[in-house]
C-alpha cells in the first residue's frame, strides 16, 4: 500500500514537472513572477542566512582550533583551509538548502495550498491559465536563479566567520588564516557548491509546490501539506547531497 | 447558446449526474435549483470543463468541450467568467490587480486602457473607490461584486455563477442578482447559475432547471415553477413553513 501511494506521488509529482514546461501565455506575466519569487527568496532569506553562515565558520574554526591545540603538530594556518572547505562543498549549500526548506518550503506549500482550497486555482484555471505553469514554474526557476548567489554569500560569510572566531579563540593571526585559505585550493569543490546549489532549490520548490498545489480539504490538511513539504524537501536535500558528493567527489 | 446533450458523470460507483440533456439561451439567466448533492457543482464544473463527463457532449456555440484537452480547453476558457461560491478573488492582490488580472494575462493593452476597462467594470458593478484595497478590506457584498467585475472583464460569452447569493443578506443578494440580469441582457451572455434562493429564481431566472439526485427532474420558467405539480420540486421550494403557509393560503 505505501509502496503503491508513493509510486502515485511520484508519477503526479513528475507529471507536474512536465506540465509546468509550456508556452507562457505571456512572458511579462511570468518574468514577473519569477522575479517577485527571486525577491522572496532572496532578499527574504538573506538575513537567516548570514547570520548563520558567520557563526557556523566560527564555530567550524574554534572546534577544530580546540583539536588542534591538542595535537600539536599541526600547524594552525590549516584551520583556514578547512573552514574554507567544508563551507564550499558542505555548510554554505546544505545549511543555506536546510534553512530554505524550513522557511520557503512551507511558504509556498501553504500559499499554494490556500489558493487550491479557496478556489483561486480554479477561478485561474477558467481563466484559461495553465496554472501549474504560471504557479509552480516561477517559483522553481526563480529558486533556482537566486539561491546559488545565497550560497556564494552563505561561503564568504561563513569563511569571514571563521576568521574572525579564529582570531578571537587566539588561534591564528590574519596572515595564517589567509595563507590557510589559499593553501591546496581546487577548483571542483566550487562546482559541486553550484551543483549542490542548483540541485537543492530545484528539490525544495518543486517538492513544497506539489504538496500544496494538490492539497485537499481545510486548515487541517493545509498544515500537514506544509509539514510534509519541509520534512520531504530535507529529506530529498540529504539524500541527493550524498549522491551528488558520491558522483563528482 | 450551450447544448448539453445526455451527460453522465460517475464518481467510483456513485452516478451523479444521469443523463442530464438541455439547452441554455444567449441573454437569458438559467438557473439549476436542486437540494445540496444533487449534482448541480457537478453539473456547473462540467460545462466550464473542471470535470470532464463520461458520456454525453456539451457544446458551447457547437464546439463540443468534453473531448478537448487542456490546451483546447484553455483557448474556449477566455470565453467564459465565472463567479465562485466563495468568490475565489486573489487574495495576496488588491481590488484593482484582481480585475485586471485577466487582462494582464491574455491582452496586450497598455497599462492606461487596462486601467480604464477596469474602473468602467468596477464603476459597471458600483463600486468605487475600492481600487487599492484588498479583498479582506471590503465586505462580502463587495467581494461578490468585485467577482462579478473580473468574471466580465473580458467580455466573456457565457458567465457560471455558483450560489452567487451565498452569505450575502436579502438586500445584497438582490442588488447582485439585478447586476447578473443587467449584464446578462447587455452584453448577451449565456448565463447559468447554481442556487438555493428562491428569491434569484422567481426574480431573474428566464429558464430554471430542477435537478433531483442527479436528474433533471423539472424545467420551465419563473411563472411556472410556482404552480407545478412536481412533488420533489414543490417540496424544494416550499420547504419552509412560511412559504407553506403563504401557498396554503393562497389555495383558500
Amino acid at each position: 500500500m505505501f509502496v503503491l501511494s508513493f509510486l502515485e506521488g511520484v508519477g503526479k509529482y513528475l507529471f507536474m514537472l512536465r506540465s509546468t514546461i509550456s508556452k507562457p501565455e505571456k512572458v511579462s506575466m511570468y518574468w514577473r513572477e519569477t522575479v517577485r519569487q527571486m525577491y522572496d527568496i532572496g532578499v527574504g532569506s538573506f538575513g537567516i542566512i548570514a547570520i548563520v553562515s558567520v557563526f557556523i565558520g566560527g564555530v567550524t574554526a574554534v572546534q577544530f582550533g580546540y583539536k588542534f591545540l591538542e595535537l600539536a603538530f599541526i600547524p594552525m594556518w590549516w584551520l583556514g583551509a578547512i573552514v574554507r572547505d567544508t563551507m564550499i562543498l558542505e555548510l554554505a549549500p546544505t545549511i543555506t538548502a536546510l534553512l530554505l526548506a524550513g522557511k520557503i518550503g512551507s511558504n509556498i506549500a501553504t500559499e499554494l495550498g490556500t489558493m487550491r482550497i479557496t478556489e483561486q486555482i480554479d477561478a485561474m484555471d477558467i481563466m484559461g491559465v495553465n496554472t501549474t505553469s504560471f504557479l509552480v514554474g516561477p517559483k522553481i526557476v526563480g529558486g533556482v536563479l537566486i539561491v546559488p548567489a545565497l550560497v556564494m554569500v552563505a561561503m564568504l560569510l561563513g569563511t569571514y566567520g571563521g576568521m574572525i572566531a579564529g582570531e578571537m579563540g587566539g588561534f591564528y593571526t590574519d596572515q595564517e588564516y589567509l595563507y590557510g585559505l589559499q593553501d591546496d585550493f581546487r577548483p571542483l569543490y566550487i562546482r559541486v557548491m553550484f551543483v549542490k546549489s542548483i540541485v537543492f532549490p530545484f528539490l525544495i520548490t518543486s517538492i513544497s509546490c506539489y504538496k500544496g498545489f494538490y492539497v485537499k480539504g481545510g486548515a487541517l490538511q493545509l498544515g500537514k501539506a506544509s509539514t510534509e513539504a519541509v520534512v520531504i524537501s530535507s529529506i530529498a536535500v540529504v539524500i541527493a547531497n550524498f549522491l551528488i558528493a558520491f558522483i563528482m567527489l | 447558446m450551450i447544448e448539453v446533450n445526455n451527460i453522465q458523470k460517475r464518481f467510483g460507483e456513485q452516478l451523479v449526474l444521469k443523463g442530464i440533456s438541455t439547452t441554455f439561451s444567449p441573454g437569458k439567466c438559467n438557473m439549476i435549483i436542486g437540494k445540496s448533492g444533487a449534482g448541480k457543482t457537478v453539473f456547473l464544473n462540467c460545462l466550464v470543463g473542471l470535470v470532464t463527463p463520461e458520456e454525453g457532449e456539451i457544446l458551447l456555440d457547437h464546439r463540443n468541450i468534453v473531448p478537448m484537452s487542456q490546451k483546447e480547453k484553455s483557448v474556449i476558457r477566455k470565453e467564459m467568467g465565472m463567479l465562485f461560491q466563495k468568490n475565489a478573488l486573489f487574495d495576496s492582490m488588491n481590488i484593482e490587480e484582481n480585475v485586471m488580472f485577466p487582462l494582464d494575462m491574455f491582452t496586450n493593452k497598455s497599462l492606461e486602457e487596462k486601467k480604464e476597462r477596469v474602473n468602467f467594470c468596477l464603476e459597471r458593478v458600483n463600486l468605487v473607490n475600492v481600487n487599492k484595497k484588498y479583498p479582506s478590506e471590503i465586505s462580502g457584498g463587495m467581494m461578490k461584486r468585485v467577482a462579478l467585475a473580473r468574471a466580465m472583464v473580458l467580455n466573456p460569452k457565457y458567465l457560471f455563477c455558483d450560489e452567487p447569493n451565498s452569505g450575502l443578506d436579502p438586500k445584497t443578494s438582490i442588488v447582485i442578482d439585478e447586476l447578473i440580469k443587467e449584464i446578462t441582457e447587455e452584453y448577451k451572455i449565456t448565463t447559468v447559475i447554481n442556487t438555493h434562493d428562491m428569491n434569484s429564481v422567481i426574480g431573474i431566472g428566464d429558464k430554471i432547471i430542477y435537478f433531483y439526485e442527479g436528474e433533471k427532474n423539472w424545467e420551465g420558467t419563473n411563472k411556472e415553477v410556482l404552480n407545478t405539480d412536481n412533488e420533489n420540486l414543490n417540496d424544494f421550494i416550499f420547504a419552509s413553513k412560511f412559504l407553506k403557509e403563504i401557498r396554503n393560503l393562497n389555495k383558500k
